[in-house]
């Protein structure tokens, strides 16, 4: 069967991170799983790759991928494409997955299908990709017409499924160009985000918006997430006013999430938000205005003031835990 | 300093948007078009920067004729000139092709420093700026709330998933910047006016020796098979809260196996 190359995401200290064991759920339907792993860590990974479906796991341990985003991540896609040439390249649709994906379609003239919610085999067994567009309210089928298909997934779209494969490690011997390290790290600051789980990753996220009044305010929002150990995220408004960090906005120029459950807090669902949540499985809304357009799409909403509604649900599902 | 931004007339997300059927492209014509307001961040990002260092900053725009009223925007913003690529051919490119428009366009008008918005609000694919460094064989600095030249040296902050990391290479480079770079200045009436008087520079296919064949729908390398528009997410329960809001909000996570 045909390789089908999966770019592992994972953290600094080499753990996989969810969104990799989509992608080889969604490599599965076109070929044999290959995960690319860049940087240190492919060995003790291996097994849980294999769990998902990997046959091999191509490594290259070196630390030019951390020290220069992107582009080594796309040459040493490239050279394995040239080597295998694969039935298509996977990669998680994060930013930085998005911009690898870029320059390797320009590396190796393929074309390249972004946001993908769900990747099946096509006509011939051809890659063919499901796209929300316009913010979710135009659903589009794509496929690729040259080259190796690209296609990057977007996290939490795929429901991860078992599926034993070999896991056979296989070391890549590979050097970054010159021009592959001509923009360098030279300082990696993390936002703190405690032990939530990532936004685009979570299964349940909590976001609040304007009605939450201040920093201060915000903070409810985070006792909410704490206790559906869920996501915080925000709206443009929040973050905007400088309530909480940019890298948590929700929204058309933000992030785009895709959780089991949404809930909407102090937002009054503007199109930029909306087109930033709304193919979320489930949504519950909390806003003060019984006209808020946030409503129009919620599956449960609640009219009131979000610091009378928030410290009793706060605290009801906190007795449900027992 | 050569700064050159590049701007894209998209539809505007406050209103509805759509595809043609047929060629599934875009439906440009149907609706207003407005400048990406991600490139808004950009072109403010070029002028802080001009004033900063010196230099001058132009506008590079790849769009049918209509686009000529974003262009004349962004120049009324205090951009110096501008160049507009508009070819017929050019339509229905997707990120591939326009990324190879731009980078030649770019070769043709000579640059230190190109800046992008982040994505556009149309296509979102985030891919374009990456592309075009990646042809130009330049450093990609991308996804900057932050940028910092001294020198030829340019420090960005690049947004990551969990935080941001502190980026370095040297000029010439490619930069992309996100909403939080600046905020974008409003056109004066003074500005406005100079605006129409100020040069723009039209290319075609041909002034940057790329065959028809190579962009547009002919050369897409990715096609859009189908589209239908979603069913509209139906509303659901809305109760008020009568002193047992969160209660109810419980009731119903419970219900649905949340918690």
């Amino acid at each position: 069967m045909t390789e089908v190359l999966v770019l592992a995401e994972h953290t600094a200290d080499g753990e996989v991170k969810k969104v990799t064991l989509e992608l080889l759920t969604a490599a599965k339907r076109l070929g044999a799983p290959s995960v690319v792993w860049a940087g240190p860590g492919a060995e003790s990974a291996a097994a849980r790759l294999g769990e998902y479906g990997a046959e091999k796991v191509y490594a290259a341990d070196s630390a030019d991928f951390a020290d220069y985003p992107v582009a080594p991540a796309a040459e040493l896609l490239a050279q394995l494409v040239g080597q295998v040439s694969p039935a298509a390249v996977l990669v998680a649709g994060t930013t930085e997955g998005k911009e690898i994906a870029g320059r390797l379609a320009v590396k190796t003239g393929s074309g390249v299908l972004t946001d993908a919610v769900n990747v099946t085999a096509g006509d011939n067994g051809a890659p063919l990709a499901e796209q929300p567009n316009f913010g979710g309210s135009i659903t589009v089928h794509s496929t690729v017409k040259a080259g190796t298909p690209i296609i990057a997934v977007r996290p939490n779209a795929i429901s991860p499924e078992a599926s034993p494969g070999a896991g056979a490690v296989e070391a890549v011997s590979f050097v970054a160009s010159d021009a592959a390290k001509s923009a360098r790290v030279t300082e990696r600051v993390v936002a703190e985000k405690g032990e939530r789980p990532d936004l685009t990753e979570a299964q349940i996220v909590v976001s609040g918006g304007r009605g939450t009044g201040s920093a201060d305010g915000f903070g409810i929002i985070e006792k909410l997430a704490d206790s559906l150990g869920a996501a915080v995220g925000a709206s443009r408004a929040v973050t905007d006013a400088g309530w909480y960090p940019h890298a948590f906005q929700v929204g058309q120029t933000g992030k785009t999430v895709s959780p089991q459950l949404y809930v909407a807090v102090g937002i009054s669902g503007a199109i930029q938000h909306r087109a930033g949540m709304q193919t979320s499985k489930t949504i519950m809304a909390v806003n003060k205005d019984p006209e808020a357009p946030i409503f129009e799409i919620a599956d449960y909403g609640v009219v009131g003031d979000l610091f009378q509604v928030l410290p009793q649900l706060i605290d009801e599902i906190s007795k449900h835990k027992g | 300093m050569n700064i050159v931004v590049c701007v894209k007339q998209v539809p505007d997300t406050e209103l509805e948007r759509s595809l043609v059927p047929g060629d599934n492209t875009v439906n440009r014509a149907s609706a207003d078009g407005v400048i990406n307001y991600l490139d808004e961040f950009a072109i403010e990002a070029g002028l802080q920067l001009a004033e900063a260092h010196g230099g001058e900053v132009t506008i590079l725009s790849m769009g049918p004729a209509k686009a000529a009223e974003s262009i004349r925007k962004a120049l009324s913003m205090g951009a110096d000139k501008a160049v507009h690529v508009i070819d017929d051919a050019l339509a229905g490119s997707d990120a591939l092709a326009t990324s190879l428009a731009l980078a030649e366009a770019l070769k043709a008008v000579g640059f230190e420093l190109v800046i992008f918005g982040s994505e556009s609000t149309d296509a979102r694919t985030g891919m374009v700026p990456a592309m075009v460094a990646e042809r130009l064989g330049v450093p990609q600095l991308t996804l900057a709330s932050k940028v910092d030249i001294s020198g030829t040296d340019v420090t960005i902050r690049r947004l990551t998933d969990d935080g941001y990391q502190v980026v370095t290479g040297s000029l010439p480079a490619v930069v992309s910047v996100v909403e939080k770079a600046n905020e974008p200045r409003y056109p004066t009436f003074k500005g406005i006016m100079a605006a129409k008087k100020k040069p723009v520079q039209v290319l075609s296919l041909t002034d940057l020796n790329l065959d028809a064949g190579s962009v547009g729908l002919t050369g897409a390398a990715s096609w859009v098979e189908d589209f239908a528009a979603r069913p509209p997410r139906q509303a659901g329960v809305v109760v008020k809260d009568e002193g047992d809001g969160g209660a109810k909000a419980a009731g119903f996570l419970a219900e649905r196996k949340f918690i």
